[in-house]
């Protein structure tokens, strides 16, 4: 069923452009700034979806949109069913979102005070609060902050928190902006576990926007990739890396030292001793056949098949698109 | 609870609750408004030696003077300093992703700020200068008890409309610090305002009788003017009653303005995008 629609969504700013000395003082210009052009996607109920872009692409503006807080110029947008920005009310007591940056948390309560003023805010019943907050801070294992005032968290603490906290009323979907921004490794993994689960286990849809593209690696069955407010990509991370940079690499370590190595359907990235790093295309040249070949002609050690780091995919398709990141 | 107020009702209790934690800030405000108490007592009471014709007595005015110094957290000076922050940052429009009418929310807030602090001032305040004053001989100088049990009712029934009215008007101030993306401006201009006009600097009566039609009817005498001239039955019977309406009506016009602000700041702030 289809939770989110998207249609030709477009937000244009004005911002005051003022020029330099009196004269700039003077005379305020006025500047258009195309936040999002014309973006349109769907959604279905249970789908966990990756935003990625850089800086100022429009991810946040879409969230924005979508979480009811800001209204579009044009375009059409639902969100089960219902329009956010006409209906914001009713449409943020169904929804769930953490943005990575801000706190939804009350910094002078303990975290169980939160906790519970959130459960009048959102007038959830007594019986359904206790199973629902029980479950988050089983799964979050919150059990030992729950004492603890917001601003003595660890920042890792609080977004484990700040989570638990967007999920009290059980939302059908939730917003992730940026969750594991500033976060250490085992605070990040805490995070995409939990967030696998509910999307996996509950069927709560997802829309989470990134930077770190090892969590849309580990969470995202579909990405979508926003650049000067326009979608540019809306696929599989596995398309995605097809299109842009559909090579493999593959890293020999010989046996001994090689002084003429040319293997045909390869091109040389690095040597360094008896080590060398192939790129190679798996459509023109199987890996299988490859390896048959170079172990055919030399001694060979070790060899390790790898794809392009997915960081390094995207900045590719950046560059091709000529945004700045 | 009714579930159309329990959000309300819980954001007051928290904001309360966290108020209260204020206790340092709470015993400097005592010491400066005891201090600054003890000279208007002084200085009214010289000028009331060299008058003779007061438009109220010494101890009326020596009451005013207290009791104001104990309310005097009540008067809403200034705005909200978290929606302050919120605007310094753009968190305010992550204000709107809670189910809540913004304005009732932020009203909720001011009713819990004019209510904590007073409630941890006032007390030491009038336990001074009503009961130490006495035992040390300083009943000349001292609070008085309210001038009849009709006067105490009233005054109470004048106290809630000053919470009311107070923070009707600290929300006015939230929108208006929205609208300009700072508190400065708005505070710089409103504080002298409200501090003069409310009688806290002089009390009202003492200013020239031409003026006397003008003050009555302004928003800021019901923040303390009002109940402190019924507490001292400076104003009593049908006079009392009027005052209250007015306190009532101007509570009414500010809600209904800061309403209307807020929800043309909230479309405007959608516009330049938080």
């Amino acid at each position: 069923m289809t939770q989110i629609i998207a249609e030709d969504l477009t937000k244009t700013f004005r911002v005051a452009h003022r020029g330099e000395g009196v004269a700039g003082f003077l005379r305020r210009r006025w500047r258009d700034v195309h936040a999002l052009q014309r973006v349109s996607f769907t959604l279905r109920e249970g789908e966990l979806l990756g935003l990625i872009g850089p800086n100022g692409a429009g991810k946040s503006t879409t969230i924005k949109i979508l979480c009811g807080i800001l209204e579009p110029t044009s375009g059409r947008c639902e969100v089960g069913g219902i329009v956010p920005w006409r209906e914001r009310i009713r449409h943020v007591a169904r929804i769930g979102a953490v943005f990575g940056q801000r706190t939804q948390l009350w910094w002078d309560l303990p975290v169980a005070d939160s906790f519970a003023l959130l459960r009048d805010v959102y007038r959830v019943p007594p019986a359904d609060y206790r199973r629902a907050r029980d479950e988050l801070v089983a799964l979050l294992d919150l059990e030992r902050l729950l004492a603890t005032p917001v601003r003595q968290l660890s920042l890792g603490q609080r977004m484990r928190c700040e989570i638990a906290a967007s999920m009290l009323h059980s939302p059908r979907v939730l917003f992730l902006d940026e969750p594991t921004i500033g976060l250490d490794a085992v605070a990040k993994l805490a995070v995409r576990d939990f967030v696998r689960t509910l999307n996996r286990e509950r069927g709560v849809t997802v829309i989470l926007t990134t930077h770190d593209m090892h969590d849309v690696e580990a969470l995202a069955e579909r990405v979508i990739v926003i650049g000067n407010g326009q979608i540019l990509a809306d696929g599989t991370l596995t398309s995605l890396r097809q299109n842009v940079l559909g090579e493999r690499r593959l890293r020999v370590q010989f046996a001994e030292e090689v002084s003429d190595l040319s293997i045909p359907g390869t091109s040389v990235r690095q040597r360094s001793g008896r080590s060398v790093e192939l790129s190679f295309d798996p459509r023109q040249t199987p890996a299988h056949s490859l390896i048959a070949a170079i172990a055919a002609r030399y001694n060979v050690e070790d060899v390790h098949v790898d794809e392009p780091p997915i960081d390094e995919v995207v900045a590719r398709f950046y560059a091709r698109h000529e945004l700045d990141a | 609870m009714n579930t159309a107020l329990r959000p309300y009702a819980a954001v007051v209790r928290a904001r309360f609750s966290v108020l209260l934690q204020y206790r340092a800030a709470a015993i400097a405000g005592f010491l400066t408004q005891s201090w600054w108490g003890g000279i208007k007592v002084m200085v009214l009471t010289s000028f009331f030696a060299a008058t003779s014709a007061a438009p109220m007595t010494l101890s009326q005015a020596i009451d005013y003077v207290w009791l104001g110094q104990a309310l005097f957290s009540m008067l809403p000076w200034s705005g909200d300093p978290d929606v302050a922050r919120m605007v310094r940052t753009g968190d305010v429009a992550y204000e709107r992703l809670r189910p809540l009418d913004t304005y009732a929310f932020w009203y909720s807030r001011a009713v819990a700020r004019r209510t904590a602090n007073p409630a941890l001032r006032a007390l030491p305040m009038l336990l001074t200068a009503g009961v130490l004053f006495r035992l040390v001989g300083w009943s000349a100088y001292a609070l008085s008890a309210p001038s009849g049990m009709e006067a105490t009712l009233l005054f109470i029934a004048s106290i809630v409309l000053v919470v009311a009215l107070s923070a009707s008007f600290s929300v006015l101030i939230d929108a208006i610090t929205v609208a300009t993306l700072s508190d400065r401006g708005v505070t710089v201009l409103v504080s002298p305002l409200v501090i003069v006009l409310s009688g806290s600097l002089i009390p009202l009566p003492l200013f020239p009788d031409w003026l006397q039609p003008i003050l009555r009817n302004q928003p800021f005498a019901g923040l303390m003017d009002t109940p402190f001239r019924i507490y001292s039955g400076h104003l009593a019977g049908g006079a009392a009653i009027l005052a209250l309406a007015r306190q009532a009506f101007w509570v009414v016009t500010l809600i209904v303005l800061g309403r209307t602000l807020m929800a043309r700041v909230m479309s405007r702030l959608q516009t330049q995008g938080g």
